[in-house]
């Protein structure tokens, strides 16, 4: 379990001290896959480098697995290191090496013996699917592949963590989602906890459970990915979720409109304004949707106006607010 | 026609032949035993330089950085000319003379040890920072980071700036010459200079630039060869 209370990170800078993050508190449990997500500049590297301590939080606590990361020696620092593992965007592979003593490394640091650091590399070489790499050389690799020998080597020293700094912002979306299918895989098969530092919707939608949304060095909401695709509160995580905007529309003269909300309704569930035409007599017109179907699931929402008649409104509206997995709230004046 | 062969300039050249051999073989050894030695004490203070920085993987005191540049840069900025003289009481104390090849290494060494540290410097500084993050990540420690990573990392850099320091200290050593250094120097400064026989410095001069183009070759090469960042 990874806890993070109360932490604050401070850079100075020539023009004074910038507060990077501030009081953040997060709890990441085991077996997890984690998306801390935001626009550039929100603090996410910053964040997840206070983890395994590449930067020192001037506040605050970091408990991993109950260790208290900042009160470690550098021995011990060092020893957790090697269970907590990280890949990079841009891999960080040693050009020089070959991709087995790429893989290798981590080992040889910890000094484990060479026969069996060539083992273990053969091993993971095989699980992430490029055995016949071991003599390639980074240069040689595309990046989807670099970004798998990266992930080889973040496992050798068998990590209880894995954490993710924008591992695949530089891979197209094919690569972006078979590197995604990847790390789902780990995290299923070794149980491995993984943390995904992201600026990309899609790559939270793809495989995680929870998320944070992290806005001007704060996280302002955080939960389950269903409940902040169906729901969001904060400006950042609506400018994240509807990057073109919530779906609005200019009212409808007369009419009264309500925005619905799906909160994970299942895609096999009766159809919303189907049902309303049917059960209930009201037709509405949808005036605006940006709804997307996430592991089985209806996230979204739609705006809808209700018909003219104020006693057929009034009876979609009363149906809409009992209708199982979504939420509404009439909306006025926009 | 006759008159060239006849002149004391070409009789002095055809004597001094056979000694061309002997004296690429001094100008040789001194120049590659002085950068080895240079490398010897250059490449630590490379490193130090790098990694003693304020976001150095090893921070060192600042008042020891701000020493150790200082100390560096004094060096540099002394004439080899200058150096090479004072450091004649160094040479005896360390080889007993202060004449001859082996006495030359003494200034030699002395003049290129801060040049090579900042090439080392320079070399290393081109090593991706992303790399030696990676590497604390995994829990290594500032020497391991130094021995597996920055100096792997950077060899061909290393090679081609080893390659730029035999070349310099080649030229150096044929200074050394003024100051009985021996080899292709002394005897082309002697005769060219102190006797107005040009002939003989162009050929012994014409010695060193062969010198030189093969050290720069065998340098690229190894440098292009060792390098996996080149697709082949």
């Amino acid at each position: 379990m990874i806890e993070i209370k109360h932490m604050t990170k401070r850079f100075a800078t020539q023009s004074g001290t910038v507060v990077a993050l501030q009081d953040i508190d997060l709890t990441i449990a085991d077996g997890d896959v984690y998306g801390i997500i935001g626009m550039s500049g929100a603090g996410k590297s910053t964040l997840v480098r206070c983890i395994n301590m590449l930067e020192r939080p001037d506040e605050g606590e970091i408990l991993v697995n109950g260790k208290a990361m900042q009160t470690l020696n550098a021995p011990d620092l060092r020893a957790a290191r090697r269970e907590i593992t990280m890949i990079f965007q841009q891999f960080n592979l040693l050009m020089q090496r070959n991709c087995l003593k790429n893989i290798c490394l981590p080992l040889e640091l910890a000094g484990a013996p060479k026969a069996e650091a060539e083992r273990r590399a053969r091993e993971l070489l095989a699980l992430v699917g490029l055995p016949d790499k071991a003599d390639a050389y980074p240069a040689q690799l595309s990046g989807g592949q670099k970004q798998r020998i990266a992930i080889a080597r973040a496992l050798a020293t068998d990590p209880k963590v894995l954490l993710c700094d924008e591992a695949t912002s530089a891979l197209d979306p094919n690569t972006t989602h078979a590197i995604l299918q990847l790390i789902q895989k780990i995290n299923r098969e070794l149980g491995i906890t993984v943390v995904i530092i992201t600026h990309q919707m899609s790559v939270v939608e793809d495989i995680c459970n929870n998320v944070a949304i992290l806005d001007g060095g704060r996280v302002v909401e955080q939960g389950t990915v269903q409940a902040i695709f169906s729901n969001p509160r904060s400006d950042a995580a609506k400018r994240l979720v509807y990057p073109a905007g919530a779906p609005h529309s200019e009212g409808m003269p007369g009419r009264r409109m309500v925005r619905v909300a799906f909160n994970g309704t299942q895609t096999t569930d009766k159809p919303l304004v189907a049902s309303l035409a049917i059960e209930c007599g009201a037709l509405v017109s949808i005036v605006a949707a940006d709804t997307r179907i996430v592991n089985g699931q209806t996230l979204g929402s739609m705006l809808l106006a209700l018909p003219a008649d104020p006693a057929q409104a009034q009876k979609a509206m009363d149906y809409i607010g009992t209708y199982p997995g979504l939420t509404c709230e009439e909306v006025k004046g926009e | 026609m006759s008159e060239f062969f006849a002149s004391k300039d070409w009789q002095t050249l055809l004597q001094n032949l056979p000694n061309l051999p002997y004296a690429t073989w001094e100008s040789f050894y001194a120049t590659v035993g002085s950068t080895l030695l240079a490398l010897l004490i250059g490449l630590p203070l490379g490193v130090l330089l790098v990694v003693g920085e304020k976001d150095g993987v090893r921070p060192l005191p600042r008042w020891l950085m701000q020493l150790l540049n200082a100390v560096i840069n004094l060096l540099r900025s002394i004439p080899f000319l200058i150096l090479m003289i004072a450091v004649i009481p160094l040479s005896r104390i360390l080889v007993g003379t202060s004449i001859g090849t082996v006495a030359s290494i003494v200034p030699l060494v002395v003049a290129s040890f801060p040049f090579v540290s900042r090439l080392v410097e320079s070399s290393l500084r081109e090593v991706d920072a992303g790399v030696i993050e990676a590497a604390q990540s995994m829990g290594a420690t500032p020497l391991q980071i130094i021995t597996k990573v920055m100096i792997p990392e950077s060899l061909p850099s290393l090679l081609s700036n080893t390659t730029i320091a035999l070349t310099t200290i080649l030229g150096y050593s044929a200074m050394a010459g003024i100051i009985g250094g021996g080899g292709l120097g002394q005897i082309a400064i002697n005769y060219g200079y102190y006797k107005y026989m040009p002939l003989v410095m162009v050929v012994f001069t014409a010695m060193l630039v062969v010198m030189v183009q093969v050290f720069q070759s065998i340098g690229t090469r190894l440098a292009v060869r060792c390098d996996k960042r080149l697709r082949r």
